[in-house]
């Protein structure tokens, strides 16, 4: 009776080149099947590296090929994907960057990541339809600072304590940074298809993190304005407009 | 209800088709000839929404689709990923694909997903399993499905059945239908030491919808034998092109897909593999 080869078996000798080949995986010869085997081990190394570098094109360049792939080479074996949706693979990365001793020194990384997660997350977000910009002139302002605003899917928020937009634009554009210290935010919009990265302000911030947890118009603007007496409203409805960012207004009932 | 939408194809036709990538888009939209039909693969295409699925929805007016998983783990040990089911459904729900296939492997266990078709064994145990798999697939997207042969780098020693018998028992205890892949027949064959036109001769042609041609890379083992990749990066090889015209001859015709997944050519020369396709196709007398 041959002995059978389990797919625990297969998979633990798959992620692990010091294993040996699973003893009833064998050659025309009935030999065990090292090279044959190393065909798989070695396809799914870098179907999942060069997915890593898909998702993470800044980590990469600002890592350089060589050491991102030796890095992706740990981390696929510590986070295989959990689901065969490879357009989510990598959520682990922020973390795994924020743990692992050779980038210490490069702290920022991790915060990179995130704003590659998030522009990637927003690429696969739903569609919705957009508001008019005549919906929201339209409104009454008191009746506008009672309403609610439904953002987008698409819509991404994050507070960095690191510039990662400088450092985002300088390894996507040919732009040279001005500006490659300090804290920065960003804000991702998707007008139809591609996502545009915008850096804004705190107050800025503070606004949009209270539309998106459902906070009314004058909770929000009080937000932003406890941060930044100057807050300029103008500048961020246009970004939304312009982003096709806001689908809904809830008002309160006119009654 | 009667659909008559006229973007609704409910069959491939027999003429050549190519795996659809998003950069040929505008051409693909401007001019497809002599394509006919296009092939995804149905993971890419499970987002929430945005460009892909925008995609996918104007072609899917203009060409017959043929949805291809691959990540379904069909050979796996384990039951089937219910979610993955549930995308799949809700993916042939809207698209209302010409054709919807799979593969005799697997890819996900307990650690993960891997992104790589995994071999099996073919035995009575095996065979059940993969069976009430697809049993489970059907019954849950609610159509018949097309399982291809997979490419194999080597053997299981606890293997009893052969490949082909093991694809006819498969289809004839579930009903479902079978995808040929020429280049993955080439591929066993050359790696197991074997005669792929026997292969052929074994296989129930009668019960193939569609065809798959795509390029390999030639490497050895450690005696140096030759070991064939399947990478889908290449032109067909022409001991490929010729067994695929002995297929025609031998099968009659059917829908033939030009795959080509890793680096990527200009449309051009993917159409005119997909016109090398066409002219097999043309001048085979059944």
């Amino acid at each position: 009776m041959t002995e059978a080869v389990t797919q625990s078996e297969f998979i633990a000798a798959l992620l692990d080149p010091d294993r040996a080949t699973p003893s009833g995986l064998v050659d025309p010869q009935n030999n065990v099947a090292d090279k044959r085997f190393a065909v798989y081990r070695n396809n799914v190394a870098v179907s999942l590296t060069e997915a890593l570098i898909v998702a993470y094109p800044v980590i990469h360049k600002l890592l350089g090929d060589e050491f991102f792939k030796a890095l992706a080479g740990v981390h696929l074996r510590q986070f295989p994907p959990r689901s065969p949706l490879m357009m989510h693979y990598g959520e682990d990365m922020p973390a795994f960057l924020e743990g692992f001793e050779p980038v210490a020194a490069y702290p920022y990384l991790a915060d990179v990541a995130r704003l590659e997660l998030a522009i990637r997350k927003s690429y696969h977000a739903a569609d919705t339809t957009p508001i008019s910009p005549e919906d929201l002139q339209n409104l009454p302002p008191d009746v506008l600072m009672q309403s609610r605003l439904t953002l987008a899917p698409s819509l991404k928020v994050m507070t960095s304590n690191w510039p990662i937009h400088a450092i985002y634009v300088a390894n996507t554009t040919d732009t040279q940074p001005t500006n490659l210290s300090g804290a920065q935010n960003v804000l991702i919009i998707r007008p139809e298809f591609d996502p545009e990265v915008h850096r804004i302000t705190d107050a800025e911030a503070a606004f949009l993190t209270a539309l998106s947890e459902d906070k009314t118009f004058a909770t929000a603007l009080e937000a932003a304005a406890n941060l930044d007496a100057g807050f300029d409203l103008s500048r961020t409805l246009g970004l939304l407009l312009a982003g096709a960012a806001i689908t809904k207004i809830s008002s309160p009932k006119e009654t | 209800m009667l659909d008559v939408s006229p973007h609704r194809f409910d069959r491939l036709p027999d003429s050549a088709g190519v795996g659809y990538k998003p950069q040929h888009f505008s051409e693909i939209m401007n001019d497809a000839s002599p394509v006919e039909w296009l092939e995804i693969h149905a993971e890419n295409y499970m987002g929430d929404g945005g460009r892909p699925i925008a995609q996918l929805r104007a072609l899917s007016e203009r060409f017959p689709i043929s949805v291809h998983g691959v990540g379904l783990s069909i050979g796996g040990e384990g039951p089937l990923d219910r979610d993955h089911l549930d995308r799949l459904k809700h993916l042939i729900d809207w698209l209302q694909p010409a054709s919807f296939s799979e593969h005799l492997a697997w890819s996900t266990h307990d650690m993960g997903f891997m992104n790589d078709l995994l071999p099996l064994p073919y035995t009575e145990e095996t065979l059940a399993r993969i069976c009430e798999h697809i049993d489970h697939v059907q019954e849950h997207v609610g159509r018949r499905m097309l399982l291809e042969n997979p490419s194999a780098y080597l053997n299981f020693a606890e293997t009893q059945i052969p490949e082909t018998e093991f694809l006819r028992e498969t289809a004839a205890r579930t009903g479902c239908g079978l995808l040929f892949d020429v280049n993955n027949v080439f591929i066993s064959a050359t790696n197991q030491k074997t005669d792929p036109y026997s292969y052929i001769d074994a296989f129930p042609l009668d019960l193939v919808s569609e065809i798959h041609l795509a390029g390999h890379e030639e490497d050895t083992d450690e005696n140096g034998d030759p070991l064939l990749i399947d990478s889908h990066g290449t032109p067909v090889a022409e001991p490929v092109w010729e067994m695929y015209r002995y297929t025609i001859k031998r099968g009659g015709i059917k829908p033939s897909l030009i795959e080509w997944d890793n680096d990527v050519p200009e449309w051009q020369t993917l159409a005119s593999e997909a016109a090398r396709a066409t002219q097999v196709l043309q001048t085979a007398t059944v």
